[in-house]
């Protein structure tokens, strides 16, 4: 069963609502690329990555994009309940063939409408110690 | 990237049918957890009519409208330079499964910043009511010569 819906009155700006790390391999980014249709080699082939700048194979940005809500989701008890999120890509997220890449999610209350029992859920979403989504912000609708 | 691209908008993409096996490959793919993307019964006691698909899923139908802006003969836009800036989605209701949506896209802005090129294109989704359902924002920069 999902979780309940979280009560909209009980939350204060700052409240962190939801963390997790999640290891990335090589076989995530297949099997994302298959998902979404998004066939772009410089996220399975290294030569490629290489040949255009970056260190190696890098994560697709909608792959980081969707797991770093995934957390907001299961904390709402119902993915139909974000109303709008927003990120902007600020660094690649790098896949090791061997030791994959782990991404770590804090969710945390950031802005609060209660006209319209609306929570802006600000997210920080890091590799290696650095932030690589910007201004990520969820709206979610709550009870 | 050719500036006069700003407010074109393009024709409707080809409809595309929402498959629940789809959004649950998605769903999977993206480290999804919650029933109400798998399980038919948990998204019906939620109130929904079918599967729910994941906030990003409609890149997936956005994606289509995307090509045609990279395919447009007059936009300039080479594919190997471009680098995804940012992205939004904002929702009047969640995709469920059975939903056959027709994105159409409007390029909302051009803009230079030094040697790049930022071009934010708006892909607008609705049923097959006509009704709105998602709007997808993207930004994509296209490098230029340094």
């Amino acid at each position: 069963m999902p979780a309940p819906t979280p009560d909209f009155d009980t939350l204060t700006v700052g409240d962190i609502v939801a963390e997790r790390t999640v290891d990335l391999s090589r076989d995530s980014l297949v099997r994302y690329a298959g998902a979404s249709g998004d066939f772009n080699p410089i996220h399975y082939r290294d030569d490629i990555a290489t040949s255009v700048g970056l260190p190696g194979v890098i994560a697709h940005g909608m792959l980081t994009m969707g797991l770093a809500v995934q957390p907001v989701v299961d904390w709402a008890g119902d993915p139909g309940r974000v109303e709008d999120y927003q990120v902007r890509f600020t660094r690649p997220v790098v896949v090791d063939p061997t030791e994959g890449a782990t991404v770590t999610i804090s969710a945390k209350v950031g802005q609060l409408d209660a006209e319209a029992r609306v929570a802006r859920i600000d997210l920080t979403t890091t590799f290696g110690g650095d932030t690589v989504l910007g201004k990520a912000q969820v709206r979610v609708r709550l009870a | 990237m050719n500036p006069e691209l700003q407010g074109r908008e393009f024709p409707p993409a080809r409809p595309y049918l929402v498959g629940r096996e789809k959004i649950r490959e998605f769903a999977t793919a993206v480290f999804a957890t919650s029933p109400i993307n798998f399980d038919v019964e948990a998204a019906r006691a939620a109130g929904h009519r079918d599967l729910v698909a994941p906030p990003t899923f409609p890149v997936v139908v956005q994606e289509a409208t995307l090509a045609q802006l990279l395919a447009e003969p007059d936009a300039g836009i080479d594919f190997s330079r471009v680098v995804h800036g940012d992205q939004r989605f904002t929702f009047t209701r969640p995709v469920v499964a059975g939903d056959e949506l027709t994105a159409t896209l409007r390029v909302t802005s051009v803009k230079s910043l030094g040697p790049h090129s930022m071009v934010t294109a708006e892909s607008t989704i609705v049923d097959a009511d006509g009704a709105h359902v998602v709007t997808a924002t993207s930004t994509l920069v296209v490098r230029g010569d340094e």
